[in-house]
């Protein structure tokens, strides 16, 4: 009885592991065919059932004309997350602690209203302020352009930054702020010199949450560019046409979700130890 | 909580710039939802409530919302049940579970957009490897995105697939956090692995599911770049949802007015339906925990 839960419970494990690595590999072989490698209908194995070739990945770091440029989308999707990442966090950071430290009222509002009103943004859909930011960054001159978006990345991660940092500030016992002030620090020194310091699990989950919904967002850097700045999720997009290339398409769509991937594995000991258990509730 | 005047420091900043770059678009497009701008004629004249008139007669437009509703519930209940499978599975002592842990999450890594690009060539009727496969098993091919049930099963299908591991994450979060006792205490009466998971670790996650399954409604009920990108909308309006109708009347069409003013709807009817189905899970969970 123990044995056949134990071998249901493995299999279950590699099933689902098996679901979650097939697009990729089913990519990955794809990137290696030419037009003849797709058109005689799915094969998977190189050398046995396809001649692999590197044209997918070769026309991807050509000069815009001869191929398909994907370094200067790169180069602009690392740019405007980094920085609307680095913004909301430090931004939803100071907020949170102000809100888990201090109580805040202007009229009937209280520091609980504020905290739901930085995280209710999180409703909002784009479709609703597309337009507006359309008509605002033309108004400022900033169509187009990678401050742009920026500007409208910080809004859509601001809400959850704060979101994660609220809870993980009120999971950081009182006393630690308090022995601090005795010993003559004021708020800002305190928060500091003693907070800061102890808050890398929570900067960390913030920071990978505000990275993921940057990186990967696709409609507003759809309506809000063109030609000079374009983003990582946009080129690729623009290769699924009628007649898709269908290795490039592939070659260029795994460099692209990459970075992060890589990257959840070097932070994963911050994911999956309970951290946002609190933040749920 | 402390008393200090410098508290303004920490919170002004960020509040400030969030009302900066969320307030006036939010206005403008309640503003531009009573005028008639349109390719015709931009501007901000007045027309009262014609446009939200309109909306109400618009049957493309409902559809489309019954479709999300359809849509973002069903992938939803979907996600929570594998997702809440598979925390448990990784939950304790399984080899490498640290590695799962990982793997499990890095569809959520992934860029919708583009991963909906490889999907679509998983789902080609002639080429793709999900047929070939399906072929070998004896079936004939399925055309997945050509046909209106089979393309929301597909855009399901890909939902599912990018987002299941959020669900994962909050829920194995969720029990990572749970007391040992009463696990003990079960184990000492004598309760198996099933009596164990109704009796206590389900009512245990009862507040942490709750919160797991609003946080993904809510960005469920904004799908649309998956069905961009698999079947824009197709076949017909069968997988058009609530964003992408606004999106092809407002920004295809540019009917400016009328689309703000299903914007607005559409974002009332939200909070409305969220904030329902918020308190109804909650009603449901304290009940199943008091009987």
């Amino acid at each position: 009885m123990a044995a056949l839960y134990r071998f249901l419970k493995y299999a279950a494990i590699l099933a689902w592991s098996a679901f979650v690595i097939a697009p990729f590999l089913w990519a990955l072989t794809t990137s290696f065919k030419t037009s003849s490698g797709v058109v005689s209908g799915a094969t998977y194995i190189p050398w046995l059932q396809y001649k692999p070739s590197l044209e997918g990945w070769g026309v991807l770091f050509r000069r815009a004309g001869k191929g398909i440029d994907i370094v200067d989308p790169y180069l602009s999707s690392l740019t405007v997350t980094v920085s609307a990442s680095a913004i909301s966090l430090v931004l939803g950071t100071l907020a949170a602690y102000g809100l888990s430290r201090f109580s805040f009222r202007m009229g009937p509002v209280k520091n609980a209203d504020i905290t739901f009103f930085f995280i209710s943004q999180r409703i909002m859909p784009p479709i609703v302020l597309a337009i507006p930011f359309f008509l605002m960054l033309q108004a400022l001159g900033l169509l187009d352009t990678r401050l742009g978006l920026i500007l409208v990345y910080v809004a859509l991660l601001l809400p959850i930054a704060v979101w994660v940092m609220v809870d993980f500030f009120n999971n950081i016992p009182v006393e630690l702020d308090e022995t601090a002030m005795l010993d003559g620090c004021g708020p800002i020194e305190t928060f500091w010199r003693v907070i800061l310091p102890n808050c890398k699990p929570g900067l960390v989950v913030a920071g990978l949450f505000c990275i993921i919904f940057g990186w990967n967002d696709f409609f507003f850097a759809f309506i809000l560019t063109f030609t000079k700045t374009q983003l990582l999720p946009v080129a690729v997009v623009a290769l699924n046409s009628s007649v898709t290339p269908w290795w490039s398409l592939s070659a260029s769509a795994l460099i692209s979700v990459a970075p992060l991937v890589v990257l959840a594995f070097i932070v994963e000991k911050y994911l999956s130890q309970g951290n946002l258990a609190g933040a749920i509730k | 909580m402390f008393v200090s005047r410098q508290k303004f420091l920490f919170l002004l900043p960020g509040l400030l710039g969030l009302l900066a770059i969320i307030l006036f678009p939010l206005l403008f497009t309640i503003r531009v939802s009573f005028s008639s701008w349109d390719v015709v004629v931009p501007g901000l004249d007045w027309i009262g409530g014609e446009n939200y008139a309109r909306v109400f007669a618009d049957r493309r437009f409902w559809e489309a919302m019954g479709r999300l509703a359809l849509m973002a519930t069903g992938t939803v209940l979907i996600q929570y049940v594998l997702g809440f499978a598979l925390a448990l599975l990784v939950w304790r002592d399984v080899r490498c579970k640290r590695f799962f842990r990982v793997l499990f999450l890095v569809p959520m890594m992934t860029t919708p957009v583009i991963m909906s690009v490889i999907w679509r060539t998983i789902f080609h009727e002639s080429l793709g490897p999900l047929n070939d496969f399906l072929g070998l098993l004896g079936f004939d091919p399925v055309p997945w995105l050509s046909i209106g049930g089979m393309a929301v099963a597909s855009v399901m299908i890909v939902e599912v697939w990018q987002w299941t591991p959020f669900m994962f994450l909050l829920l194995l979060a969720g029990l990572l956090s749970l007391p040992e006792e009463p696990f003990q205490a079960a184990a000492v009466d004598g309760a198996g692995p099933v009596r164990t998971f109704f009796m206590v670790t389900f009512p245990l996650m009862a507040p942490i599911s709750i919160g797991a399954l609003i946080i993904r409604l809510i960005e469920a009920s904004k799908i649309m770049e998956t069905v961009y990108v698999l079947t824009s909308g197709g076949p017909g309006t069968a997988t058009e949802t609530a964003s992408y109708y606004i999106y092809i009347r407002g920004l295809r069409d540019f009917q400016i007015g009328y689309a703000a003013s299903m914007s607005v709807t559409y974002l009332v009817m939200m909070i409305v339906v969220l904030t329902i189905i918020a308190k109804l899970l909650t009603r449901v969970f304290i009940l199943k925990d008091g009987a």
